[in-house]
């Protein structure tokens, strides 16, 4: 019992990190219909200028905001700058560009930071909590209650605020918002900007937990990819259940059957759901018209 | 003759001029890997520029080929023909399997579904270190048939080149033939073609089979040549770098193939001078091209001549 709330807890913490990832995938998604492939950029950034920032001799939660800051406008940049001017092109042209920023970002981070890893100090410590026989660390409790309180905020935001809801109309249908006056060209702007925020808090948070390098978006990134899909590209609510399946899944997995098979549970559960559900578990299952 | 007969007689020219120009067997070497991507990366756009279909997991296919040439051969002594026809033919009965189910899928769904095949693939090759060498790699014997086996750039280009002309010969009668045509009928609309009589599902399948021995061909080759190879090959950089080459170049374009192979191996080897710096460029280079010129390089180049 002891052993499997242990599994529990890991789970719960990188399902927590991978439903923000996962959020940010589906906020762009659904603004702009495009396949963010820099979201984990965003989540490297969150971790890598926190620890630089608070090395320098910041504070951490300034450290924290400039990184989240950083983050932000590498998102405006991102849509103004390359998705902006095609954003009538296919599918593929469109994730080779956010593959050509993910690569950019990389390689800047590479250039600024060097390639060690690094690792971001504990919120609150490092002393773990005792529950039921197993140890919770400090900083699992941070991810979950920022996780949860940033769910909880973006769902006041795209449903209780007019430029929120705005959004969510444009997503329906993007000529009919235009023509009761909303400029769709700002929705994308604060879309990308969104995921660049939720995506460095991700990072920062994660951080302690996990080292993180130049290169630790990538498969972050991808299993936020994956945690979306796996809800329904485009759901919220999908996206958050699906980046806790997801964690909770890698965790048991490794817990009791293989841990070098870890990082492989989410694609093989993709492929599953795939297979049965083309649309993922949440996803509409609307019919295209011919 | 047919523009398609005038093309590939260009590209035998140009294969033949090649070697004699190279200042050096580093530039060989380059060129080299750049005919080897460049069977991948045709295979690949039957699949995306004809039929239209994404795979960002292709890598996986070429990793499978190139570690079945390593494994039969070093570990079980099989001929290295017999190794690479095996990888061939189990590679295409892996892509065949899951093809309906995956092809199914539409969009960023098939996009999900490709990376995640490729990536499995990849994991199993990192973990297995008992078959592969795990991260480590494992080294590969040499290409030997019939006693004898290739020396030295120079040697190999020649066996490289064949295989490429050889590839862009089959990919383009297989464009102009009525497998082709159901491909582009069906890219165009799926409801549509469907509606002719095209069996839709059985052509997708049919042209990511083939694209999946192309890759796995190209596995084998690159094994063999390098004489070492290493997780990486599967890996899913190595999967969007093929993919990259294929929209670079041009989607269905087969001589749009070779020209993003040659361009995307050649340029970070150009830009390896530039210490730190060539990710960078190499993903700034890879927005504007895509915002400039959408369709790839070489349709985009034949359309301005054409119409100047």
């Amino acid at each position: 019992m002891a052993e499997f709330l242990q599994f529990l807890f890991s789970g719960l913490t990188s399902g927590s990190i991978y439903a923000l990832a996962a959020l940010g995938f589906a906020i762009i998604f659904n603004a702009s219909g495009v396949i963010n492939f820099a979201q984990g950029e965003f989540i490297m950034l969150g971790g890598m200028v926190s620890v630089f920032l608070a090395a320098a001799g910041l504070a951490l939660p300034l450290a924290i905001l400039g990184a989240v800051l950083v983050a932000v406008v590498a998102g405006v940049l991102i849509d103004k700058a390359a998705i902006e001017p095609a954003r009538d092109a296919e599918v593929v042209t469109l994730i080779i560009i956010t593959i050509g920023a993910s690569i950019l970002i990389q390689g800047l981070a590479q250039v600024i930071f060097g390639k060690g890893q690094h690792a971001l100090k504990p919120f609150s410590g490092d002393t773990p909590l005792a529950i039921g026989g197993a140890s919770l660390l400090p900083q699992s409790l941070w991810v979950m209650a920022v996780s949860a309180l940033v769910v909880v905020a973006l769902w006041a935001f795209f449903n209780r605020t007019r430029f929120g809801k705005a959004m969510l109309a444009s997503s329906y249908n993007r000529l009919g918002a235009q023509l009761v006056g909303i400029d769709t060209r700002r929705v994308w702007l604060v879309a990308f900007a969104l995921s660049g925020a939720l995506g460095a808090i991700a990072g920062a948070l994660a951080a302690p937990i996990t080292m993180t390098s130049y290169d630790a978006g990538l498969m972050l990134g991808l299993k936020g990819f994956v945690a979306a899909t796996l809800g329904g590209l485009g759901s919220g609510a999908g996206a958050v259940a699906g980046g806790l399946v997801l964690g909770l899944a890698e965790a048991m997995t490794a817990g009791y059957v293989s841990s070098a098979y870890k990082d492989a549970v989410p694609f093989v559960l993709i492929l599953l759901v795939l297979f049965f559900l083309p649309r993922g578990i949440f996803g509409s299952r609307a019919v295209d018209r011919v | 003759m047919t523009s398609r007969w005038k093309a590939l007689l260009a590209l035998a020219t140009l294969l033949i001029l090649l070697p004699w120009l190279m200042p050096n067997t580093y530039v060989l070497d380059v060129v080299n890997r750049i005919g080897i991507n460049a069977i991948a990366v045709i295979g690949l756009n039957l699949v995306m520029g004809y039929a239209g279909q994404v795979s960002l997991g292709h890598a996986g296919f070429f990793g499978l080929g190139a570690y079945a040439s390593a494994i039969l051969t070093s570990r079980y002594g099989w001929p290295p023909l017999a190794a690479m026809g095996a990888g061939m033919v189990g590679t295409g009965l892996l892509a065949f399997v899951v093809a309906r189910p995956i092809l199914r899928l539409k969009g960023h769904y098939l996009a999900m579904a490709t990376l995640g095949l490729g990536i499995i693939v990849s994991i199993v090759i990192t973990n297995e270190s008992a078959w592969t060498g795990g991260p480590d790699g494992m080294p590969v014997d040499a290409l030997r048939v019939a006693g004898l086996a290739p020396a030295g750039e120079f040697q190999w280009y020649w066996i490289i080149a064949a295989c490429l002309w050889l590839a862009a010969w089959f990919a383009g009668n297989l464009v102009d033939s009525p497998v082709g045509r159901a491909l582009r009928a069906l890219h165009g609309s799926e409801a549509a073609a469907q509606s002719v009589g095209v069996d839709v599902a059985r052509y997708k399948a049919r042209v990511f089979t083939i694209s999946a021995v192309f890759a796995s061909f190209a596995g084998s080759l690159f094994a063999h040549y390098v004489g070492f190879i290493t997780p990486q090959v599967a890996s899913f950089l190595h999967s969007i770098e093929l993919v990259t080459m294929v929209v670079v170049g041009g989607m269905a374009s087969v001589h749009g193939s070779v020209f993003g192979a040659a361009l995307l191996t050649a340029l970070p080897q150009l830009l390896a001078e530039f210490e730190g710096w060539e990710m960078v460029v190499f993903g700034a280079l890879l927005i504007l091209v895509m915002v400039l010129l959408p369709r790839g390089l070489v349709p985009t180049l034949v359309r301005r001549l054409r119409h100047a």
